[in-house]
């Protein structure tokens, strides 16, 4: 080696074995990359020794630098030879002494929740935007006329008394909680004109004493299309298509003949859903018809031009038998551990 | 409604669901199947089963038909006890004891001997009870599980039993002891199926059965020109048919055959006397609700007329009622004996000593008997049937149907004069398109099957002259009140040619806009929060009265302005929330309750406002759309209902475990909780300092955004007023956020940034300002201050000490400068800075800490 330092002062000589010494006793990896720093950095002595040949006449400048840069790469292969002996052990030894028990707990803020009911309209929702439909609100607190007038239940009508409904004081200021999502229908009518196809979902109340399958709010989705030319079959298409999304292709739906004021002809209808709690069954889901041409009238559609159809169910009964939920009191008493079963969606 | 498949088959033809004649054996899996059959044709016509009772189904003889021949009345014990010797055609008489007081020697009673079962798996032994051997019971019917509890055993009549039955006989085939009922749910509109008449004649349409209607009754005698006692009817538009018979003579003992007494126990109803029972059996046979007078107690000419104001009346039920001038009654020389339509007056009741009786068979106005109804609090089983129409045409047949009846069970002469002052205008045509069912079904079921239809459920369809007429004249049957409309036609063509022929097609929608921008608000900030660790909830929106004094509101807040309920649930809270925090705070309270410590919970919501002098809604028609004004009269009474959104949280936010202690949630995180919200919005929020109850003063941060008009508080955050934590007994520090989610300005298009490869320039300030001066007014000066070349600054440390001085405070600040086209030197970072410090200085006042 001395040989092909002929020529190359003293120091640059002293510069490599001192590398060279640092370097092999480095103990580790962080040891090694200081000192890598000390001989290979912007300050070590080699370097200083590259700006120094910048300084010298330019006959000596090609050997001095020839020279440097020998010294330079000794270092940089000393270094490297080290870096090899150091990772290999570092993967062999410090690794396994680095162990931890990655099983331990890591959540530090758990994740929260969606309510159910929520992840269940935004799903329908989303089914029924897919299928070219909008989403229509209206207010929890309405009229009279829109809740029940409207919808062909004129104030002596026996369906009217049947709904358990909420008034607002006084009498006069006609106002009711909503006791379904159908006024938002008329809403929709009265601020529209026809094609319409909306879903609506939302927030009702009953004055029914809480119990397993009663609440006093509960929340329903409704549907309402008035276009030219639809029909009953339209209705039984939207239903089925809708009924494959929630519950699987094998279901169905079987309507029985009902009675609303605001659908002529109407028909109450059941899923089958074959992967029920306790077995595949006829499970009873909602309520549907053609909407009554009174109905239409009094929004200021032309029922001689237009039909439509609107079919309503309760998210919380779809949700109670879609997912075997025991008592409808919990959707509403805000224990985290209910929710929390579902997380985002459902 | 109660239908007794026994009693319906009278009318309707079971034969097609293959029910037999014996279909009461218990074990008869036959018969299983054609209940099933019955149950699905009745849900197919539109008759929603909620029950099928099988009575009898655990009944196990022996049950006899027996005869008491010696009765001994047992002294000494706390109740009446008899000791009775009873002939069941054995050799020897039976050993029973009895407790009941009604039957005497000689009477025919049921017995069950040992070995027998009763309903709800009763066995029959013999055993000593008072002292002496009891070999077998004398049954009541409750016992049986015919009916209701009544007192007493029953007690068979001799006249209608004797010549069919011995003693010893099996009594539960005689009796008719087994039977089916269907309990029905009926729909408004078909207010005919409140009778086996209307169930019968639907059935028999649903099975294609034949149908014998039991209102045809021959001989049905016209009106005389002389009454057989004088009514008038004053008010012809609340009471178009008034018929009426009397008949003289009954025995007022007779007893009510048990075939009657069994369908009505049967139906749900409790057998009273004789003339009680024949019109409620009458009622339930044709749908005709009717009324018994007796004759002795009333006085001069009946008048219907409108109560006057003020008149009182005894109904049936023992209330005193007032009247409204709006209710119509039956009235006699002594004032009103009846509310019309919905029950009788005390003073004209039938009584055990009625032997004249004058048979009341009316018809009257359907939105008088529901506003009658509503205002006395009052349904019955006749109002039921009235608010949904009675068929006109019964009046006169049910009346000579009670006549029959009474005379053939109670004995008595009926007057040859009958009543029948009718004023009834027969049901208009409806103009049908024959097209119609097609264009609105989606089926071509042509005219033939509509006219088939239409006829089949007694319509008279008139084609008119034209051999192929674009309208029909069609006339519904007068128990079909309900049919008034061409759209009701055609749900009869649907319905009975079965739903299920309507096929599956999708709509040909238009394309949908999506979701509005206020909708998918909602869902990001809601996805945000839940990410962040907040449960969510849904809260009842019924509040206390007094919350706006728990929460500490000032006699101003809006949110004082609350919508009361007329008929809350619950006494205690009549009103409508004004703010989520009462439902949050309850929530939150639960959960701690049930053992959870660390609560994060949010809720999204309505709330109420009711301006104190709101409009009220106008009561508008339907006739037709009402005008743009209308309308905009009716939004305008609508209470506004902005969403809110609102969480509070209690415990470790941060939660305790190996890596170290748990963190306490702090007014820091309801701000947080805001900026989250903020964030999934597409809006910059301000925080101010605030006071704001129900939030503690001094830890309540004003939640301030920048729309169009200028900034706006849009809610607040921080911790509650300890208060407020007690009286709505969460934990101590419990902190919450609530803003007005439809406050907030529209997420405006943001606009990508130039992003610079150039590296930063880092340089950190620490300034010096007065204790109260807020942390954003500094930062905005910075801001300002440093122009274009800031990136970002970050407040990492605040110190107050005495070196500083009484009401000082220091706040440290990591400034990042970057420029987009070259690497900033060290001078223009430096001077980007010194302005920055200088701004502070003018605004807030700031002074570099040295």
């Amino acid at each position: 080696m001395s040989e092909n330092l002929v020529g190359i002062p003293d120091a640059l000589e002293t510069a490599l074995a001192e590398a060279e010494r640092e370097f092999a006793t480095a103990a580790d990896l962080e040891e090694l990359s200081a000192r890598k720093h000390l001989h290979l950095g912007d300050n070590a002595p080699i370097a200083l020794a590259r700006r120094e040949i910048g300084a010298l006449s330019s006959h000596l400048r090609g050997e001095a630098g020839r020279g440097v840069n020998q010294v330079r790469a000794a270092i940089a292969a000393a270094y490297q030879a080290r870096l090899t002996v150091l990772t290999a052990d570092r993967d062999e030894r410090v690794l396994v002494e680095e162990t931890v028990d990655v099983t331990l707990p890591t959540t530090q803020r758990p994740r929260g929740a969606r309510h159910p009911l929520s992840s269940l309209t935004e799903r329908v929702c989303d089914l029924f935007i897919g299928m070219g439909y909008e989403v229509a609100e209206g207010p929890e607190v309405e009229a009279a006329w829109l809740n029940f007038d409207a919808l062909n239940m004129t104030p002596d009508h026996p369906a009217r008394s049947m709904m358990d409904t909420f008034f607002l004081a006084p009498p006069e200021s006609n106002l009711v909680l909503r006791t379904h999502t159908s006024p938002v229908q008329a809403r929709t009518m009265l601020a529209r004109r026809p094609p319409i196809y909306v879903v609506c979902p939302g927030n009702v109340f009953r004055s029914d004493e809480p119990d397993a399958t009663h609440t006093p709010l509960f929340q329903q989705i409704e549907g309402l299309v008035v276009d030219k030319g639809i029909t009953m079959a339209h209705l039984r298409g939207t239903l089925d298509h809708f009924a494959r999304a929630m519950f699987g292709p094998e279901a169905a739906t079987r309507w029985r003949p009902s009675y609303f004021p605001f659908t002529e002809p109407s028909a109450e209808f059941d899923v089958w859903f074959a992967e029920a709690k306790g077995g595949p069954r006829w499970i009873e889901w909602g309520g549907c018809g053609m909407v009554n041409p009174r109905v239409l009238t009094a929004c200021g559609v032309d029922a001689d031009v237009y039909t439509g159809f609107a079919f309503g169910m309760g998210i919380g009964r779809t949700l109670q038998f879609r997912h075997g939920l025991s008592d409808a009191r919990d959707l509403f008493d805000g224990d985290v551990r209910f929710s929390s079963v579902f997380g985002m969606e459902v | 409604m109660r239908v007794p498949v026994s009693w319906l088959r009278e009318y309707v033809s079971l034969d097609s669901v293959a029910l037999g004649d014996n279909f009461d054996g218990p074990d008869g899996s036959d018969d299983r199947l054609a209940v099933d059959r019955l149950n699905a044709a009745l849900v197919r016509s539109g008759l929603e089963v909620e029950a099928v009772h099988r009575i009898g189904d655990e009944l196990r003889g022996p049950i006899v038909i027996g005869e008491v021949r010696q009765i001994v009345e047992l002294p000494g014990f706390k109740k009446p006890v008899r000791h009775c010797q009873v002939d069941v055609g054995e050799a020897q008489p039976r050993s029973i004891v009895c407790a009941a007081q009604n039957f005497a020697i000689g009477d025919w009673v049921v017995v069950s001997l040992p070995g027998a079962v009763l309903p709800g798996g009763f066995k029959i032994t013999a055993r000593q009870t008072y002292g002496q051997l009891s070999d077998g019971m004398i049954c009541a019917v409750d016992e049986l599980g015919i009916g209701g509890r009544i007192d007493g055993v029953l007690v068979l009549s001799r006249d209608e039993f004797a010549d069919r039955c011995h003693l010893g006989d099996d009594a539960i085939a005689p009796l008719g002891l087994t039977d089916v009922v269907f309990e029905l749910a009926v729909t408004p509109d078909r207010g005919y199926c409140f009778s086996m008449r209307g169930v019968a004649r639907e059935l028999s349409h649903a099975l294609e059965a034949d149908f014998t209607d039991p209102a045809a009754v021959a001989a049905v005698p016209a009106a005389t020109s002389r009454p057989p006692y004088p009514v008038r009817v004053d008010e012809a538009a609340g009471c178009d048919r008034f018929a009426g018979r009397v008949l003289r003579g009954l025995n007022p003992t007779a007893p009510t055959p048990w075939w009657m007494q069994r369908r009505l126990l049967l139906s749900g109803v409790r057998s009273i006397s004789l003339a009680v029972d024949v019109t409620n059996y009458l009622m339930l046979e044709l749908g005709q609700p009717m009324h018994a007078y007796d004759l002795a107690a009333l006085q001069g000419q009946l008048v219907v007329r409108r109560a006057n104001a003020g008149e009182k009346l005894h109904t049936l039920d023992g209330v005193q009622r007032v009247l409204d001038p709006e209710d119509l009654v039956i009235a006699d020389d002594t004032g009103p004996i009846g509310l019309a339509a919905v029950m009788g007056g005390a003073t004209t009741e039938v009584s055990h000593t009625t032997t004249e009786l004058l048979i009341e068979c009316a018809h009257w106005d359907p939105v008088t008997v529901a506003r009658t109804v509503r205002r006395h609090q009052l349904p019955s089983e006749a109002s039921k049937r009235f608010e949904r129409g009675v068929d006109t045409e019964l009046g006169p047949v049910a009346a000579q149907r009670a006549v029959q009846l009474l005379t053939q069970c109670g004995g008595g002469t009926p007057d040859p004069d009958v009543l029948d002052l009718d004023s009834h205008r027969p049901a208009s045509a409806i103009m049908l398109n024959p097209g119609l069912a097609d264009r609105v079904v989606g089926v071509t079921y042509g005219p033939d099957v509509i006219r088939s239809v239409l006829e089949q459920i007694g319509c008279r369809v008139q084609l008119g002259r034209d051999a192929a007429p674009r309208s029909w004249s069609v006339t519904p049957p007068s128990w079909r009140p309900d049919l008034t409309d061409p759209i009701d036609l055609v749900e009869e063509v649907v319905r009975l040619r079965g739903y299920d022929a309507v096929p599956s097609v999708l709509p040909p929608a238009p394309a949908s806009p999506g979701l509005s921008a206020r909708q998918r608000r909602l869902r990001s900030v809601s996805r945000a929060l839940a990410e962040d660790g907040y449960v969510e909830v849904m809260s009842y929106p019924f509040v206390a009265a007094d919350i706006a004094d728990v929460l500490g509101l000032d006699e101003d807040d809006p949110r004082r302005n609350a919508c009361r309920l007329l008929n809350p649930l619950d006494a205690a809270e009549p009103q409508l929330r004004t703010t989520l925090l009462p439902g949050l705070l309850r929530a939150l309270s639960r959960n701690v309750a049930r053992g959870q410590r660390d609560v994060a919970l949010f809720e999204a919501g309505a709330v109420y406002i009711q301006e104190p002098d709101a409009p009220h809604a106008p009561e508008l028609g339907v006739d037709y759309r009402p005008s743009d004004a209308e309308i905009a009269q009716l939004y305008a009474a609508v209470p506004q209902q902005p969403r809110h959104f609102g969480v509070a949280l209690t415990g470790d936010w941060r939660r305790g475990g190996w890596w170290g202690s748990g963190e306490p949630a702090s007014w820091a995180d309801a701000v947080e909780a805001a900026r989250t919200v903020a964030v999934a919005s597409g809006v910059e929020l301000d925080v101010r300092q605030a006071t704001q109850a129900p939030w503690h003063p001094g830890r309540c941060a004003e939640l301030v955004v920048h729309g169009s008009d200028g900034p706006r508080v849009v809610g607040y955050a921080g911790e509650l007023h300890p208060r407020v934590v007690q009286a709505l007994n969460v934990p101590a520090r419990t902190v919450a956020m609530e803003l007005n989610l439809d406050a907030l300005p529209e997420r405006q298009i943001a606009f990508g940034p130039v992003l610079s490869a150039f590296p930063p320039a880092l340089l950190d300030v620490a300034l010096v300002v007065s204790a109260d001066t807020p942390a954003t007014a500094v930062e905005r000066a910075l801001r300002e201050g440093a122009g274009p070349l800031l990136e970002s600054v970050g407040l990492f440390d605040v110190f107050t000490g005495e070196q500083l001085g009484q009401g000082r405070k220091s706040l440290a600040y990591a400034l990042t400068f970057r420029a987009v086209d070259h690497t900033l030197t060290v001078e223009e970072a430096r001077a980007a800075c010194d302005a920055a410090v200088e701004q502070a200085a003018r605004q807030v006042g700031a002074s570099l800490r040295s």
